[in-house]
């Protein structure tokens, strides 16, 4: 532990000296996340939404498969996903992997699941007491979905809070189909884990402290969008 | 000769409508004929059935047995698109108060041009000019179901369903929706709403239904049925004894 | 055709601007933890990558993981050290050839308490059979590396099966050299680690050197271009230059020059 405060510093230092290698990778972390979570809600909330209205034989089966996809670990996804884009996979041609498209396409999988269960729950709850004002409006269960999304946004930003937390925070998936190649995949997540690997322990806290300072800045940045919002009166009852 | 024709298309005849949840009957109405001008009010204590009976006249509970029917067909698709209706509590769209309008508008197929000037139409007829940007969830009891009543005027309904749509608020407010609705009847829009209210139904009513444990006891011309009724469960009801 | 589609959405989205991602010529090299954490590559590269103009992508696993990788033809270059796996690659066909490129040795380290009371030789294989005898805690890495092969050859020396005690006093940690010390650390136990890791690694607590020397400690890394005809995409031409390179002249003497807390980590022993 000796020397352990002194590197901390050093490690500080660096963070707030806006050392620009530290900085590429914050911002690779960033871009990354962003974009999955921003396919994720293209993908999970319409399927989350229909789920909520629609009424099919299955629907409980599927409601109750997602909600377990939500607790998929991430070394498996990981691992999926390598094996679909290696050379010796069906979607080598693409050369995808060890790229930050890869990567994506991982957090893409562990996030999806998270948005589409939560919007499931949120809309269905909306959907309850919109029910009979919008069969009387004449409103179809389809043609529900995008009143009900619009009108359940704000509690959907926080389904994408959950989302990009997962996503941001997670190593076991990015690692295996990023390969933590310096300045092309290297994230924070993974460089955490690398000075960890190798005992630069203090280095590896600071770094920790930044992922921790971007939840909360994107929290603090959402709550204050809702409480306006709240202000508004746009909020749920 | 215009007026004869869409009274006659707002004619409502109900026949054998049965509803039963767990054995219990909570709806029997063998037969009802509503055929206007209105208002027609649906008195009666809780549980009487009234609302119940009010959703399987709009089409939104498909009753057990039986059937209704406007103008001699079963309700179909071209009559629910001209009713509309209004629910004890009101259910607003988590939007601004122009937009809940315009939600409504837009399906009809008006452009945008004249969706603002109906909107502002019918905001002036509900006295809420001042509140068109405001969130509509955060609007007084009174000033939300009176956005809940110029939605539904907006599709421009032949038929207006009200589910006791005064029951929580105070006498001011009260007054204010029962002026909408005496014009909007005035206007020529069918009113068939349910109340608890005796005097609401001395106020509005044209012909009343008086409703009891599932049965229309009594129905019509509204003096009679509240001054002279025919029924002892009329009588006990309009006499201010509980009625179970 | 879908690949270029792909990067242009990405590239018009804006994702990757920035010099990380330019479409300059690169290959992937799977290697081994040791030669990165040590920074042996992050000192090399940049003179083979002036020289080229070839951008050097590393993914540094265990050695196991980095030959089935490159099986599975997800790199253009192996740098591993496993000798006898490295030779069964080449020989099922899965690389080109295989060329020796640098050597270092393994050291055992523990507690500076020594328990066991091997401090100071240099027989690897007694050294392993006092710390069975006296069955104090013993880190490996049990993940197929090149690292824990060499581990498992001297057990095997001692005749002693480590497995049998696994989870007592031998501890199978099946993570990365780095992982595995930081584990060693924190319960005083012994493991076996290339030199190059141990010198670059931050967190040693009470651990130290105890064993070194022994010729059987010798660590041979070997270089190997994956062979194209087996994966089409494999960067062929790049991946030659690299390992042409790094068993060449200019290569050997960066490799050469690579030295850590003023002390030299790799010894290029290309022929």
């Amino acid at each position: 532990m000796q020397g352990f405060a002194s590197e901390f510093n050093t490690a500080f230092t660096l963070i707030l000296n806006g050392d620009p290698e530290l900085w590429a990778i914050v911002l690779l972390s960033l871009k990354v996340s962003v974009f999955a979570v921003l396919i994720s809600a293209l993908i999970g909330m319409p399927v989350g939404a229909a789920l909520a209205v629609a009424r099919f034989p299955g629907r409980r089966v599927l409601i109750i498969l997602m909600n377990a996809l939500m607790g998929f670990p991430p070394v498996v996804v990981g691992l999926l996903v390598y094996l679909m884009l290696s050379r010796s996979g069906p979607l080598g041609v693409l050369e995808l992997l060890y790229t930050p498209t890869a990567m994506i396409i991982a957090q893409v999988v562990l996030v999806t699941p998270i948005v589409a269960a939560l919007t499931r729950q949120v809309v269905e709850m909306l959907a309850e007491e919109y029910s009979e004002q919008l069969r009387s409006l004449g409103v179809s269960r389809l043609a529900s979905v995008p009143v009900l999304l619009w009108d359940a946004r704000l509690a959907l930003v926080t389904a994408l809070l959950a989302g990009f937390g997962r996503a941001i925070a997670e190593v076991g998936a990015v690692i295996i189909v990023g390969g933590n190649i310096n300045h092309v995949t290297r994230v924070m997540t993974t460089t955490i884990a690398l000075e960890t690997s190798k005992g630069n322990l203090a280095l590896a806290l600071a770094l920790g402290a930044i992922l921790i300072g971007i939840a909360i800045a994107v929290n603090a940045m959402v709550s204050t969008l809702s409480l306006r919002a709240e202000r508004e009166g746009l909020r749920h009852a | 000769m215009r007026d004869l024709v869409s009274e006659m298309a707002r004619r409502i005849t109900v026949n054998g409508l049965q509803i039963a949840r767990n054995g219990t009957a909570l709806l029997d109405v063998p037969h009802l004929t509503l055929s206007g001008p209105g208002p027609t009010l649906i008195l009666g204590p809780n549980g009487a059935g009234k609302s119940l009976l009010l959703r399987c006249l709009h089409g939104l509970i498909a009753p057990d047995k039986g059937s209704v029917e406007q103008d001699g067909v079963p309700l179909n698709a071209d009559h629910k698109a001209r009713q509309a209706m209004v629910f004890q509590q009101p259910v607003l769209l988590r939007r601004s108060v122009a937009a809940n309008l315009d939600f409504v508008l837009k399906r009809q197929g008006l452009q945008r041009v004249a969706r603002k000037t109906r909107i502002a139409d019918l905001l002036a007829q509900g006295g809420l000019e001042g509140k068109a940007r405001q969130a509509a969830r955060s609007l007084s009891g009174g000033e939300a179901q009176r956005l809940a009543i110029l939605r539904a005027l907006a599709l421009d309904p032949d038929t207006l369903f009200l589910d006791e749509p005064t029951s929580a608020l105070d006498p001011g407010a009260t007054q204010v929706i029962e002026r909408m609705i005496l014009r909007a009847s005035e206007g020529g829009v069918r009113i068939v709403m349910v109340t608890h209210d005796i005097g609401q139904a001395r106020r509005l009513a044209s012909d009343v239904v008086m409703m009891q444990g599932g049965h229309v006891v009594e129905h019509g011309d509204a003096r009679q049925v509240l001054d002279d009724p025919k029924s002892d469960a009329s009588r006990r009801y309009l006499s201010g004894g509980l009625v179970t | 055709m879908i690949r270029n589609f792909i990067r242009a959405a990405l590239v018009s989205i804006g994702l990757f601007s920035g010099p990380a991602l330019a479409e300059e010529p690169f290959i992937v090299v799977q290697s081994t933890t040791s030669t990165q954490n040590s920074g042996l590559l992050d000192y090399i590269l940049p003179w083979f990558e002036a020289e080229t103009g070839i951008d050097v992508r590393v993914v540094a696993v265990g050695t196991g993981q980095a030959i089935r990788n490159a099986i599975n033809g997800d790199g253009d270059v192996l740098l591993v050290h496993a000798k006898a796996d490295e030779e069964q690659f080449v020989e099922d066909g899965w690389g080109v050839e295989r060329f020796d490129v640098m050597y270092n040795d393994f050291v055992l380290v523990g507690p500076k308490s020594d328990p066991a009371k091997v401090k100071g030789g240099s027989d690897i294989v007694a050294a392993l059979t006092a710390v069975s005898e006296a069955e104090v805690p013993f880190a490996s890495r049990g993940d197929d590396s090149g690292t824990h092969k060499a581990e498992m050859r001297h057990w095997n020396d001692a005749g002693v099966d480590p497995a049998a005690e696994s989870g007592t006093w031998y501890r199978e940690t099946g993570s990365g050299m780095g992982a595995t010390l930081n584990v060693a650390s924190g319960m005083d136990a012994y493991t076996l680690t290339d030199r190059a890791t141990w010198e670059s690694f931050g967190n040693r607590g009470n651990l130290e050197v105890l064993v070194e020397g022994d010729s059987r400690l010798f660590n041979q890394y070997g270089v190997i271009l994956v062979n194209p005809e087996k994966h089409a995409g494999v960067r062929a031409a790049a991946g030659q230059r690299f390992v042409d390179w790094l068993i060449g002249p200019d290569g050997q003497a960066a490799i050469e020059a690579f030295e850590l807390n003023g002390q030299q980590l790799f010894f290029p022993n290309a022929k």
